[in-house]
């Protein structure tokens, strides 16, 4: 049930916030260094770290529900603690994969 | 008019309405979510081993094939992937017909122009422009 309306939360997250940072980003970096000066501060701002960070995580784990989505279409997984257990791991993946790939990195946007 | 199971397949479903396409989106949500599979950790791996993540680094990275193209697929993609799902919201909360039909057009009018500026600032990083 949670890991159902996350799927739609972190997607709807990942479309507008997600997207929008997308193209900022790519615009920011057309632009040359000098424009990409606004983009780099907001993105090293705490408040801006928080919303990247949160964003990797909307991304793990609308993947891994989306996943678990797919095998559920083939008809797979519906007995209740099989799909209780995949819920549960989607939660653990995503957050064990966001902490992966930002642990190491906090400070390395430039 | 029923004629409970003896009617054939198609003598079920008629007069319950146009089916809308139904199908085809729910199979273009799904073929999309397993390219984005890819391009996601596609964008993930090469960002985690890119040398500095500053804007030179990336503007070269997106200069090259292997940078803009992977980047412009993942763009029309993420667009695409993102239009389908907020439908798919936006048909399931939204009862009003007039509504829903304002709502998914502007989702779709944002959603074109957002992927048409971001395949803008590839283009203009891989061909040169004021940058």
């Amino acid at each position: 049930m949670l890991v159902s309306i996350l799927h739609r939360m972190t997607g709807a997250a990942l479309t507008f916030a997600g997207l929008a940072i997308l193209v900022w980003w790519l615009m920011a970096i057309a632009g040359g260094a000098d424009a990409y000066a606004d983009f780099s501060k907001a993105a090293q701002h705490p408040i801006g770290l928080i919303v990247l960070i949160g964003l990797t995580w909307a991304f793990f784990q609308h993947l891994l529900s989306g996943v678990r989505h797919l095998v559920m279409d083939s008809g797979a997984g519906f007995e209740l603690d099989t799909n209780k257990r995949f819920a549960v791991l989607t939660l653990a993946g995503s957050l064990f994969l966001t902490l992966l790939v930002w642990m190491p990195n906090l400070g390395a946007i430039r | 008019m029923s004629l409970g199971e003896s009617a054939t397949p198609l003598g079920k479903v008629e007069g319950l309405g146009s089916a809308n396409h139904g199908g085809g989106h729910w199979l273009s949500e799904r073929v999309s979510s397993a390219a984005l599979l890819l391009l996601g950790a596609w964008l993930i791996a090469s960002l985690l081993f890119l040398p500095s993540l500053d804007q030179a680094t990336f503007a070269e990275w997106l200069a090259a094939p292997s940078g803009a193209v992977p980047m412009a697929l993942l763009v029309i993609t993420a667009f695409k992937h993102g239009l389908d799902g907020m439908k798919v919201v936006v048909d399931d909360y939204v009862h009003d017909e007039g509504n829903r039909f304002a709502l998914n057009t502007l989702l779709l009018f944002l959603a074109i122009g957002g992927a048409s500026l971001a395949l803008f600032a590839l283009g203009r990083i891989a061909f040169g422009g004021t940058a």
